[in-house]
This record gives C-alpha cells, sequence and structure tokens, in this order.
C-alpha cells in the first residue's frame, strides 16, 4: 500500500508542483494519474522512490515513512519505468535488464539468464540480450525498460508515461502487454499518462489532476465517465460535446458509430460478442 | 637545408644509438620525467576533476585556477622552483605537474558532463549509490574525453621536458642545450627534431586509444 499523506513540493527555484496533494493506493491496485503537463504527476510518482523528497507532508509505504528508509535501498526495491527508456547506453540489453541483481550481488551468469527470461516475458526475443539500446527501436526500448523494473520483482512499479514516445500500434500492444502482465504478477501499480484514453485502459482507479497536484475527481473509469465531477474532468474525458458522446447513422445498410464531429469511429454490430 | 641534411647525419651515425649519452638513454630519460609529471599531476587533478564534474561544485573555481596555471610560463616556473628547491629532478617535475594539472583537470569534468543527465537520473533511479554511478556510468561514458585530456597534458609535458635539462638533467633536452653551448646546431636540430617525433607519435598512439576505449553502444561523433 502507498500513501500520500498530505504532500507538497516547492522546488528550489520556487515552483510550486504540488500543492497539498492525497491518496491511497491499495496493494495490487493499478492506480493512474492522469493531468496536463505541469500537473505535477511525475514529482508526486517520484516522490514514492525518493527520487523527490517532499517539501512538506509524508510517503507511507505499507505505513512506513519513505524519508526513513534508505533511498538506495528504497530504490532498488522500486521498478521505475522511465517515460525515455533511461537505458544505459554502453551496457548491453541483458546487463540493462539485470542491473539491480548485478548491484545486489547475484551472480553474473543467474543474473543473465533472469534478464533472459525477462526480455522474453515482454515481448522480446531473447537474442535481443546482446544487443546495445542504441540497436533497439523505441518499443523494443520501452519493453527492455519495463523487463529492467520488474527484474528485482518489486511489490511497486511506477511507470511514468512509459509509452509516450511510441506509435499508436504499438502502444495499443504494449498497453495489452502490460495489462496481460498485471494480471499475472498483481503488482502495485502507479502509471502517470496524460492521455485518457490510457488511464482509462490500465487504470483500476483513476485520478484526474489539474496543475498544482490538485486532485479533479477519482474513481473508477466508469464512474468518471458516468458523472464528470465539472467542467474541467467533463473536457478532460471529451464527454458531454467531446468525442465520447457518440450516435448511430444508418450508412450502406450498416449501423456505423458516430462521434460528436459526424467523424466515424466504428459500426455497430449487436450481438457479436457475448 | 644543408643544416637540416647535418642534423639527419648526426641522427644516422650509429655511435648516438648506444652508450649512457646516447639517443635511446635520453629518450627514455625524457619519457620518464613525462610520465612522472604527468602521473603525479593525474593522482591530484583526476578525482578532483571528477568530482566536480559529478556534483557541478567547485566549477568556476576550477576554471579560473586552470586558466591561471596555463597562463604561468614554464621555464619561469622551472628557475623559481630551481631557486627553491636546488639543482635535480624535483623543480623540472613539478613545474610539469602544474603544466599538465589543467588539461587533466577539464578532461576529467568535462568528461562527466558530456554524459546524459537523463542517464545519470535513470542510474540513480534503479538505486546506484553516487559511487556506483561515477565509476559504472559517468566514468566509462565519459572515456574518450577523460583520455584526450590526458594526450593533451601527455603532449605538452613530452614537449617541455627538455626544459629539464636545463637545470642539469637528461631528457633529450640535452642535445638541445649541449648543442647551443657548443654551438653544434645539428645536434641541436637533431635534439628538436627527436622531441618532435616523439610528441607526434604519442599524439597518434593516444588518438587511437580513445577510439578503442570509447564506450560500445555510444553513438560514435
Ligand atoms: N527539478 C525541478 N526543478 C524545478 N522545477 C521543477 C523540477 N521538476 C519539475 N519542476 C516543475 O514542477 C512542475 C511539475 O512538474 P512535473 O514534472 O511533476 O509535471 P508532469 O505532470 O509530470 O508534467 P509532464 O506531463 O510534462 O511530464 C512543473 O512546473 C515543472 O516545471
Ligand atoms: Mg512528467
Amino acid at each position: 500500500m502507498i500513501r500520500f499523506d498530505h504532500v507538497g513540493k516547492t522546488y528550489p527555484g520556487g515552483t510550486t508542483a504540488v500543492e497539498d496533494f492525497s491518496l491511497t493506493i491499495d496493494s495490487h491496485a493499478s492506480v493512474v494519474l492522469v493531468g496536463t503537463s505541469g500537473s505535477g504527476k511525475t514529482t508526486l510518482m517520484r516522490m514514492v522512490n525518493r527520487m523527490v523528497d517532499p517539501t512538506s507532508g509524508r510517503v507511507l509505504i505499507d505505513d512506513e515513512d519513505v524519508a526513513g528508509v534508505d533511498p538506495v535501498k528504497l530504490r532498488r526495491s522500486i521498478g521505475y519505468v522511465m517515460q525515455a527508456s533511461g537505458l544505459l547506453p554502453h551496457r548491453t540489453v541483458a546487463e540493462n535488464v539485470a542491473t539491480v541483481p548485478l548491484l545486489e550481488g547475484v551472480s553474473r551468469r543467474r543474473s543473465r539468464s533472469r534478464a533472459l527470461a525477462l526480455l522474453e516475458m515482454v515481448g522480446l526475443d531473447h537474442r535481443l540480450g546482446d544487443r546495445y539500446p542504441s540497436q533497439l527501436s523505441g518499443g523494443q526500448q520501452q519493453r527492455v525498460g519495463v523487463a529492467r523494473a520488474l527484474a528485482s520483482d518489486p511489490n511497486i512499479l511506477l511507470m511514468d508515461e512509459p509509452f509516450g514516445a511510441v506509435d499508436p500500434i504499438v502502444r495499443a500492444e504494449l498497453q495489452k502487454e502490460l495489462l496481460r502482465l498485471q494480471s499475472e504478477l498483481g503488482k502495485t501499480i502507479l502509471f502517470v499518462t496524460h492521455d485518457i484514453d490510457e488511464a482509462f485502459l490500465i487504470g483500476e482507479q483513476v485520478v484526474i489532476l489539474r496543475p498544482g497536484g490538485e486532485i479533479a475527481q477519482q474513481g473508477t473509469p466508469a464512474e468518471i465517465l458516468a458523472d464528470p465531477a465539472d467542467d474541467f474532468v467533463e473536457s478532460f474525458v471529451g464527454s458531454g460535446v467531446g468525442k465520447r458522446a457518440l450516435h448511430v447513422d444508418e450508412v450502406s445498410g450498416q449501423q456505423v458509430v458516430l462521434d460528436a464531429g459526424d467523424r466515424p469511429v466504428g459500426v455497430l454490430r449487436e450481438g457479436s460478442r457475448s | 637545408m644543408s643544416q637540416l641534411l647535418e642534423a639527419f647525419s648526426w641522427l644516422a651515425d650509429p655511435t648516438r644509438w648506444s652508450g649512457t649519452d646516447g639517443i635511446p638513454t635520453r629518450l627514455l630519460e625524457h619519457l620518464w620525467y613525462t610520465a612522472l609529471g604527468v602521473v603525479v599531476a593525474a593522482v591530484i587533478a583526476v578525482p578532483i576533476g571528477l568530482l566536480v564534474g559529478h556534483t557541478g561544485r567547485g566549477r568556476g573555481l576550477v576554471v579560473a585556477l586552470s586558466g591561471a596555471a596555463r597562463a604561468l610560463p614554464t621555464l619561469g616556473l622551472i628557475t623559481l622552483f630551481g631557486l627553491w628547491l636546488g639543482i635535480g629532478l624535483k623543480a623540472p617535475i613539478l613545474a610539469f605537474v602544474v603544466l599538465a594539472i589543467p588539461s587533466l583537470l577539464a578532461g576529467a569534468y568535462s568528461a562527466v558532463e558530456s554524459v546524459d543527465p537523463r542517464t545519470v537520473d535513470a542510474a540513480r533511479a534503479q538505486g546506484m549509490t553516487e559511487w556506483q554511478i561515477l565509476s559504472r556510468v559517468e566514468v566509462p561514458l565519459g572515456l574518450p574525453l577523460l583520455i584526450s585530456g590526458f594526450r593533451l597534458a601527455i603532449v605538452q609535458v613530452v614537449a617541455t621536458v627538455m626544459l629539464a635539462s636545463y637545470i642539469g638533467n637528461g631528457g633529450l633536452g640535452r642535445f638541445i642545450f649541449l648543442g647551443l653551448q657548443l654551438q653544434d646546431y645539428p645536434q641541436m636540430l637533431a635534439g628538436s627534431i627527436l622531441v618532435v617525433a616523439l610528441a607526434l607519435v604519442l599524439d597518434v598512439a593516444l588518438r587511437v586509444l580513445e577510439r578503442l576505449l570509447a564506450p560500445r553502444g555510444a553513438a560514435r561523433g
């Protein structure tokens, strides 16, 4: 369980990224923070592994204040997938995946076989293990980032816009893989994105942030869609006048679903799935 | 032109290539003085440079001191240190250390600074200690710049080590100062040629080493 207890962060330059934020994330839950750029998502996420220390309030993991935990130990116990993969360019893919096990003194051979198994687990050919990160595509690098985060079998997984830099098709694939992995592994996931569709797909709970880390609304995707708290949330999730208000029209004998701007988004099939 | 030819025939004389004051002995002395100066300078400058690069602190001070040290005339330093420490090796070596430090310092801190801050951030976020970040990420990735600092220092010192002979030491400078005394210009010229050739050879060898030690996987410029 991760608990943010009235945390705030004002950076040395004077920017207040987060004013006063509280949230509890249950174990094995996946929670997505979503908000516009600069709303404090990364700042909040990095408080969990002490890459950022809050200037007020506390972050607790299983009721222990992280401020009292050695940051190096804490970071090794938490998986962290970064926006731009953050792989070490001078180490092979397998060595990158095995970073934490190697730091923890696991033998080279065992770390390597674990790394190769993890590569397969995230849907990569284990033969990619001997390449360097620069020899992989962006999507492959992100998968390696996920494999690396899983290497020490952490309970907590932090994912900061992990699929932000890949094209929509690869992105959808990676999202699907993540859902599959999560159904197998049951980690506590804190996920950050500014893509509301991704938030609704990944998150059991979604937290919509205003600038300053202020919670605009929090709930399951269905709850938020059904009952947006205010205009900000409504415009953010695109309900009301937005793309989520759909209507049906008949075109060449097919029931075509159109959005508010009359753009076709799909075809209606009755009872095709049960 | 004829003096150049005479210099080469001086060099070609086989008797010059043996004995305690032959070219090989002087060459080894020259290399030995260079190594002494650069190693002592490195022991001082590299740790400080790496620390400045890693922490980002004290950079202004280091740059200012390096600039000041660069402006010091080495011959003047040798004379000054010679007056203080007497005839012998100590004074010139001390001057070479002063000469080598700025390049080594700059090489060390720019090596660390050249590493993408996002890579360093990622290493820290994975749970590397500051020492591990320095030794396993910043130094390996910055190695070519670190070595180029060594290359500059070595080439500078090699070209200057002949001044050691000015206060009674060996080295290739012996030929130059002896030639000067005896007005034996071919010998002077031959000594200079040897120094220049040595500097060039070392420069090329170290450039090759820079290439070989560039981290694999990192994009090369
Ligand atoms: N190290 C820092 N020093 C100073 N200000 C910072 C620092 N990191 C972030 N900020 C500021 O804090 C605010 C919140 O930044 P943060 O990175 O948490 O936003 P974000 O929600 O993750 O944005 P994005 O979606 O663009 O990644 C921004 O105004 C940013 O400029
Ligand atoms: Mg961010």
